[in-house]
This record gives C-alpha cells, sequence and structure tokens, in this order.
C-alpha cells in the first residue's frame, strides 16, 4: 500500500513476546538508503528486541521485515548477513583469547582447504580499517584490548563481511568523548560510502549530533518517527519517558578543603596492567572526605588498574595509598574492605555479582563473614533474609523476592543492589567505576543521588567514569589521566570541556598546588 | 509455514526442582533405549535384560545387599565430588585417591603394630589422609601455577594404579601368599565388621550418610559452602570479595580427595582385607562417581539416592554376565550413555520448549 521507494529497510507491524513482558507491540519502522536512523527509547522500550527480529536472532511473533521492497525472513543472524545487515551489540561478541584478525574472519571460509590464510585477510583489514580509520592491531589478542579497541574490531567484523546496513547497538556507552567523536567521524564516512545505519541509543546528545531522522520508543511502541533537523532535546526527552527529565542535579555546596580531613592520599603510584606494561606512572592526589573526585580519561589510560589497585585487587609496583593516614599499599581486597571501602565495579556483572546465587546471598557477598551474618562457621539465615529485605526496600530492587537468582534481575537492579551491598556498611571511601553505564534515565538518576547522598553524609567519593557530562554532573574536583600520568586537577565548577579534552588527549595542565 | 506442529525454543528464568528430576529421569531413560540396542546386537531383548538386572539387583537379598555394597564407595567418592565441582574444580581423580585411601589403610594395618582397638579408626585416618595428599597435588598446582585440573587429577590416578601395582608386586608384596600379588591379610582386628551374611561393610555406610549430611549443611549453611559457591559461579566475583582460593580449593580438595581415601578404606578393610590389584580394589568406582555427582546435581544428600541407582547398575553387571553371558563391560558403556544424556539434557534445564499445533 506505501510506496516503498526510497526506503531500504521496512518493519511492518513486529510483535515479539517474551514471557511476561511484550517487548515489542506492533512496531512500525522504516529506513531510508544511506541515512542514521536512531533509534531512540530508555532501556527496556525495545529497541534492542526490534533489532534482534531485523538481524535475525529472534523471530518475530508477527509481522513482516521488507528489505529493498523483497519480504524477507531473517531466520539467523548468518541470513541477515546474506542479506547484508550486521549488527554491533552492546556486549561485544569477542573471543578473547584469540586475535582481532582471528576474530574477524571467524565464522568465515577464508583461505584453501583447511587452511588459514591470513596474509590476505590482513591485507583486507587493514585496507578497511584505513579507508574508515578504525586502526587496531591485526595480531593483538583481543582480551589485551581496551573497550573502544574491541569495539573497532566488531565494526571491522561486519565491514568485512560487506554488510551495507550496519546496526549499532548503543555503541557509545562504552567511549570516552574522544572516541565517540571518532567514531561518529567513522560512521559518517561509512554513510558517504553508502552504507545505512541504524544506531540505537538511549542519549538526546547522541540523537542531535548523529542521526538524520530518529525513531522514538516507549514501552514497545513507536511513538514518533522524526527529522532530527525539526526537533530538539526537550521535545525528544518527552518523547522518550513521557515526562519531563531534570538535566542538572542539585548538589550542596561543600566547605572549603582545607577545613576537611584528608581521607585517601595517593603518592606516586605505578602499576602494570594486564599485559605487564606500565599503567600507572607515578599517579598522586588526594581525596577528602565530602568530596566527589572525578577521574576523566579515554579508556585505557590507567583508570582501571587506579581503580583495581585502591580495591586491593592489583599490586602497585611503586608508590604508597594512605587511608584515613593509615598506609594500605597493596593490602588484600578483604583487608580493604574491612576498613569500608566500597567498590561499585566497572563490569557490574563479571564481577559485582554472583549471577546464579540469590539476591540474599549477593547482598552479603562481602560481609558473610561479619556479624550478625555468620556466628563462627555458620550463616544465619535469619539476618540474611532480614538484610535482603530491607535493602530491597531501600534500594528499590524489584524482584519477586530475596530468594530470586541475580541473573534475572535487569540491569539498574543488579546496580541497586550492588549500591545495597556496597553503601550498607556506611563506608567512609567509595571507589565507583562506571556507575552508571549501561542504565537508563530513570536508573542512571536513581544512582546519582544516592552517590550525592554519601558525599552529603561526608564520604570521599573516587569517581571513574568515561561519561564526561556525568562527571561534571557529579564531581567537585576532576582529575584527568592520560597514559597512566595525572595531566591535572581541575575544579568542577570552572572546568571547561575542551580543556579537559585537550588534556584527555595528552596535554599537560598547568600544574598547580593541590 | 505449512508445518502441522512447530515449536518455539524460549529461555527459562529458573529450573524448578521438578523439572531438574523429570529432565533426569528423561535422560536416564535414553541412555536406556540407546543401551537396548546394545543388547539387541548381542541378541538379547533388551526388555528381557532389563528385568533380568532389576531383579537381580534389587529382587533378592543377596542382589539387593551387593547394590548396597557397590553403592557405599560410589556415595562416598561421589559426596566428595559434588564439593569439588560445586567449587568448578573438575576432579576426575577420586580413583586414584580412593587408591592411595587403600595404600594408606592397607599400610597401618600391616605395619604400625597398633592396639586393636585403635587400628581401624587410624586407618580411616590414615586413608582421608592418603586420599587428600592425592587431591591437594593437583589443587596446588592448579592455584598456584594454573594447571588444568582434569589433567592433573586424571593423570594422577595412573601414578595411583602403578604405585599399588608396585607395591603388590615389591615390598609389600605377602609372604604367605605364595606368589600371588597379594599383601598379607590384614590382622583382624583391621576387618570392617559386616551385616550378618552379607558384604555390607557398614561402618563405611553410616559413614557415608553421616557425611553426605554434613556436606549439605557445609554447602549451603557455612561460610566456607558460601565461598565455594561463589568460587564455582562466578570466580572474579569471588576474586572482587576478598576470597582466598587457594584456601578454598585446598578445602574442597581436601574433601573430596579424603572422602575418596575413606572409600578406599572401606573397600580394603571392609571386603577383601588385604590390598590386592587396584582393579580389584575399584572396578571404577571413582570414575563412575562423577556420574553420580553430576546426576546429583551437586546436590550431597541426592548423592545418597544417585549412588543407590548406580549401585544397581554395577550389580547389574553381573548379573548380564552371569545370566546372559554377557561381558561386564556392556555396564561401561552403560554409563557413558547416562553421562552424555545428562550433560545433553541441561540445555532443557536452560530452556523450554513448546509445541504449538496449527491448523
Amino acid at each position: 500500500m506505501d510506496n516503498s521507494e526510497g526506503y531500504l529497510i521496512e518493519l511492518h507491524g513486529i510483535v515479539k513476546r517474551f514471557p511476561g513482558v511484550v517487548a515489542n507491540d506492533g512496531i512500525d519502522l522504516r529506513v531510508r538508503r544511506g541515512e542514521i536512523h536512531c533509534l531512540l527509547g530508555e532501556n527496556g522500550a525495545g529497541k534492542t528486541t526490534l533489532m534482534r527480529v531485523l538481524y535475525g536472532l529472534y523471530r518475530p511473533d508477527e509481522g513482516e521485515i521488507i528489505l529493498n521492497g523483497q519480504p524477507v525472513q531473517m531466520t539467523s543472524p548468518r541470513a541477515a548477513l546474506n542479506h547484508r545487515v550486521g549488527m554491533v551489540h552492546q556486549h561485544f561478541r569477542l573471543v578473547p583469547t584469540l586475535s582481532v584478525e582471528e576474530n574477524i574472519v571467524l565464522g568465515l571460509d577464508e583461505g584453501t582447504g583447511p587452511f588459514l590464510n591470513f596474509r590476505k585477510t590482513r591485507e583486507r583489514i587493514a585496507a578497511i580499517a584505513n579507508q574508515f580509520g578504525l586502526s587496531v592491531d591485526p595480531q593483538a589478542k583481543v582480551w589485551q584490548l581496551t573497550v573502544g579497541q574491541q569495539q573497532r574490531v566488531e565494526i571491522l567484523k561486519v565491514l568485512y563481511r560487506e554488510a551495507d546496513i550496519l546496526i549499532m547497538d548503543e555503541p557509545t556507552s562504552v567511549l570516552t568523548p574522544q572516541e565517540v567523536d571518532q567514531l561518529f567521524t567513522t560512521l559518517r564516512t561509512l554513510v558517504d560510502d553508502g552504507l545505512t545505519i541504524i544506531f540505537i541509543t538511549h542519549k538526546l546528545d547522541e540523537v542531535m549530533r548523529v542521526s538524520n531522522r530518529v525513531t522514538v520508543l516507549r514501552q514497545g511502541k513507536v511513538v514518533a518517527t522524526l527529522l532530527t533537523a525539526e526537533t530538539d532535546k526537550p521535545a525528544l526527552a518527552r518523547l522518550m519517558v513521557g515526562r519531563e527529565v531534570v538535566f542538572r542535579l542539585k548538589k550542596s555546596p561543600i566547605e572549603q578543603i582545607e577545613q576537611r580531613e584528608k581521607l585517601l592520599e595517593v603518592n606516586d603510584l605505578h602499576a602494570l596492567n594486564d599485559r605487564g606494561l606500565p599503567a600507572l606512572r607515578g599517579v598522586s592526589f588526594d581525596l577528602f572526605a565530602g568530596e566527589i573526585l572525578g577521574v576523566a580519561g579515554i579508556s585505557g589510560n590507567g583508570q582501571s588498574e587506579l581503580a583495581e589497585v585502591l580495591t586491593g585487587l592489583r599490586k602497585s609496583t611503586k608508590g604508597r595509598v594512605f587511608l584515613a593516614k593509615k598506609e594500605i599499599t597493596n593490602c588484600s581486597a578483604r583487608e580493604i574492605t574491612e576498613l569500608n571501602v566500597a567498590h561499585i565495579p566497572e563490569e557490574r556483572i563479571r564481577m559485582g555479582i554472583v549471577p546464579a546465587l540469590s539476591i540474599r546471598e549477593n547482598l552479603i557477598l562481602k560481609k558473610y563473614r561479619c556479624p550478625p551474618f555468620s556466628h563462627w562457621e555458620f550463616l544465619k539465615n535469619k539476618e540474611v533474609q532480614e538484610n535482603a529485605q530491607c535493602a530491597m526496600s531501600d534500594y528499590q530492587i524489584a524482584a519477586p523476592s530475596c530468594e530470586t537468582p541475580a541473573k534475572l534481575l535487569s540491569g539498574g537492579n543488579i546496580q541497586r543492589m550492588i549500591l545495597a551491598r556496597e553503601l550498607s556498611e556506611n563506608p567512609n571511601l567509595i571507589v565507583a567505576v562506571h556507575p552508571t553505564y549501561g542504565l537508563d534515565i530513570g536508573a542512571t538518576e536513581q544512582v546519582r543521588q544516592i552517590l550525592l547522598a554519601q558525599r552529603k553524609r561526608g564520604v570521599a567519593t573516587l569517581l571513574i567514569s568515561e561519561d564526561l557530562e556525568e562527571i561534571i554532573t557529579l564531581s567537585d574536583r576532576i582529575l584527568v589521566l592520560f597514559n597512566g600520568e595525572v595531566m591535572g586537577i581541575l575544579d568542577a565548577e570552572s572546568a571547561d570541556i575542551e580543556e579537559i579534552g585537550l588534556m584527555m588527549a595528552g596535554t599537560w595542565h598547568k600544574r598547580e598546588e593541590l | 509455514m505449512k508445518r502441522l506442529v512447530s515449536f518455539k525454543v524460549e529461555r527459562r528464568p529458573v529450573a524448578s526442582g521438578r523439572v531438574v528430576f523429570f529432565v533426569s529421569l528423561l535422560a536416564i531413560f535414553a541412555a536406556l533405549m540407546v543401551a537396548g540396542i546394545f543388547f539387541q546386537i548381542y541378541g538379547v531383548s533388551p526388555i528381557r535384560a532389563y528385568q533380568l538386572i532389576l531383579r537381580g539387583s534389587l529382587g533378592s537379598r543377596f542382589g539387593l545387599t551387593e547394590t548396597v555394597r557397590r553403592a557405599i564407595p560410589l556415595l562416598l567418592c561421589g559426596v566428595g565430588l559434588t564439593v569439588a565441582f560445586r567449587a568448578l574444580f573438575w576432579n576426575i581423580g577420586a580413583e586414584g585417591q580412593l587408591l592411595l585411601g587403600a595404600v594408606a589403610a592397607a599400610g597401618v594395618a600391616l605395619f604400625t603394630g597398633l592396639p586393636d582397638q585403635l587400628l581401624l579408626p587410624a586407618m580411616f585416618i590414615g586413608g582421608f589422609i592418603g586420599g587428600a595428599a592425592w587431591g591437594l597435588i593437583p589443587a596446588i598446582l592448579k592455584v598456584k601455577l594454573g594447571v588444568n585440573d582434569v589433567i592433573t587429577t586424571l593423570m594422577m590416578n595412573y601414578i595411583a594404579i602403578y604405585i599399588v601395582e608396585w607395591l603388590i608386586h615389591g615390598p609389600w608384596k605377602g609372604p604367605s601368599m605364595r606368589g600371588f600379588a597379594y599383601t598379607d591379610t590384614f590382622p583382624r582386628a583391621a576387618w570392617l565388621p559386616t551385616i550378618y551374611g552379607t558384604r555390607i561393610h557398614w561402618p563405611t555406610l553410616v559413614l557415608g550418610l553421616v557425611l553426605a549430611a554434613l556436606m549439605y549443611i557445609l554447602v549451603t549453611r557455612t561460610r566456607s559452602g558460601f565461598e565455594i559457591r561463589v568460587i564455582g559461579e562466578n570466580p572474579d566475583a569471588a576474586r572482587f570479595a576478598g576470597i582466598n582460593p587457594l584456601k578454598t580449593t585446598l578445602l574442597v580438595m581436601l574433601i573430596s580427595g579424603g572422602f575418596a581415601g575413606l572409600a578406599g578404606v572401606g573397600e580394603v578393610a571392609g571386603i577383601h582385607q588385604r590390598l590386592l590389584g587396584p582393579s580389584h580394589i575399584s572396578m571404577g568406582y571413582g570414575y563412575t562417581a562423577i556420574i553420580v555427582a553430576w546426576l546429583a546435581r551437586r546436590n550431597p544428600l541426592a548423592v545418597i539416592v544417585t549412588s543407590f541407582l548406580f549401585g544397581v547398575i554395577m550389580t547389574g553387571g553381573d548379573v548380564i554376565r552371569v545370566s546372559l553371558g554377557l561381558p561386564f563391560q556392556l555396564i561401561n558403556v552403560f554409563n557413558g550413555l547416562i553421562l552424555f544424556f545428562l550433560i545433553g539434557s541441561e540445555i532443557l534445564l536452560r530452556y523450554r520448549i513448546s509445541f504449538l499445533l496449527r491448523r
């Protein structure tokens, strides 16, 4: 009935049900050839589900997919790739122990007979990488790469398979501002080269910056499809959440730093990364009670190692760390936990929770040895139970019961559970790494409010984040890391984004009295 | 679209106990079906074979007691293995740990000259230490050097087998055995009492039942059990929580190896009263116990049931040899099939398949 001319992809009335939820409820989506089309919506709005239907990972319960005016059956990702549709997932699908080139050819019929021929592969990878500015060492093992580099590998993988429709699922959630810029440049180049890109996001800035058109989803339905040029952020925000969103958080002013207790003192800290190369080269800073110190930097410049050294998960090779004047250099994770240091880990599912265990048990992960949760060798079920019920109501962890395995929780609920656990002992110091990564607006706001409430209580917080807006919003001071060195520490009130950007790229800030 | 029946595969949130039970039954049933083909090849009707096996292992007093006797080492090894498997330590070495337990018990019985009342307790303690020591070597290698536990525990079995062979052919060969490769018979005080008229050495059975209950409590109710489960389910989270992997791994292998060692004590002190060839001491209990533990879904209490079930199967092996003249090894085929289908059926615990009828 429609004139499908100009539309490369048409999804008609897509319905996808999961037990208990309708993830996609009759979605119509039309994407023009050669555009960047944003799919905007909160977590759980059905964006990823819809794209998994298009990519052949899910079979829709109803509805049809039309490519180039022809109805197609997307029965598997392989079928999707045959139709030249490729997808870069939010959580990467790479084999960490294999090299970049091995990952790229994985599943392809390269070489002759049973033998792989990497010479041609290498040349092609290099050609594609050069053309689109996706430089990465093809022989590096994937586990050694930063998240940003891994994403490049994922894009290369899709391009190597000659896809001309590229689905990007929340690609910026792991990137630094510079990497985001780089990614956007890459995406532009790709579009200029004739590709069509569907870009899933819940960040309004990105929609405005990168897209030609935007489709807003809410609760499994399309709310609107708009030309980006004809709309603005507040309008999109209203469409997306159905209510007004506060962009700025109110911070209570902090007292003069001189009057505050110096809680954490880091002196000339050195440490190696997983590859045995220097990751921290003489990091020094002080952190005061009641202060949030934001650590900005491009991913892989020592932030993860800094958090790990401070929480006892990695040994430093030189330098000293003092917590409330007590030396904690190279103490074990347990010793540091017992000094009331909270750690909100970088990869919350990999490290922060035990997916198969219940919420109840996850909530005592760090304090199962202490009263009241255990007596001698035995765990005390009643106390563990009560603790879980308090935490679930205090932190609004939505789950059928505290017996529910943690793996069944949504990202926001998992993070609330981790916060409940880490903050329950009224910590002195919080080391928070990417605390709102991948969370929807509601959960993000809540996590930030919780951190600000802790700050008001006088807690010192080291906030490591790659979301610069988050750092500027929450921090009192901002420390910029580059190549394992402190480029400078700025006052957040007067900080200039341009300057932070330059420092993140390796420009020294005029050294000031810290 | 023209198919009359189509099916849909969905992720299952959590498998309930009932689902686990029925899926396990299904796996055993599938193994019975495929094993039936082998009986058919030998020209024996599978139904008749299964009837004979059931009658032989459960239908007579002798069969039943043999079943229980076989279940005892499976129970002890299996309970220990559930603990190791909970911590994701793949102990394939219960066989060797059992043999070392037997060696230690034989050494105590023959050479220490302890007073009679102390002899049996000392043999159990020695057997526990022997099995545990054999289990701790791979544990240390894994935690300290990252050596694969499957390979080391498996290889240690062969070392254990040759140690036993060497002892019975060499230094411990019994002068009164007239050239047979046995040690001397243990003194009477080192014989485990049996239920009258059977070969059920009941002290070992009681020990197995008590340890199954204790391990259930350990895993579900204690701090160490919590550490074991956290390490097994997510080693990164364990590191994050400050759990010491060395301590926990040593603990599970102390338990797992030690219990297998106790099983070895039971076999030499309860059945043979001497140390003899490794294949006579064990008949592969340590390997079968892997399936026992896995069928019990790593629940120590459920091992009581699954070890009895495999007691039935092993006794069934005698039946098919004696009554049908078929090789005993058919039972190993059957065991292999059960493990195969059990592991295959794991997918049914994670996914739900629903069939839809279409017009």
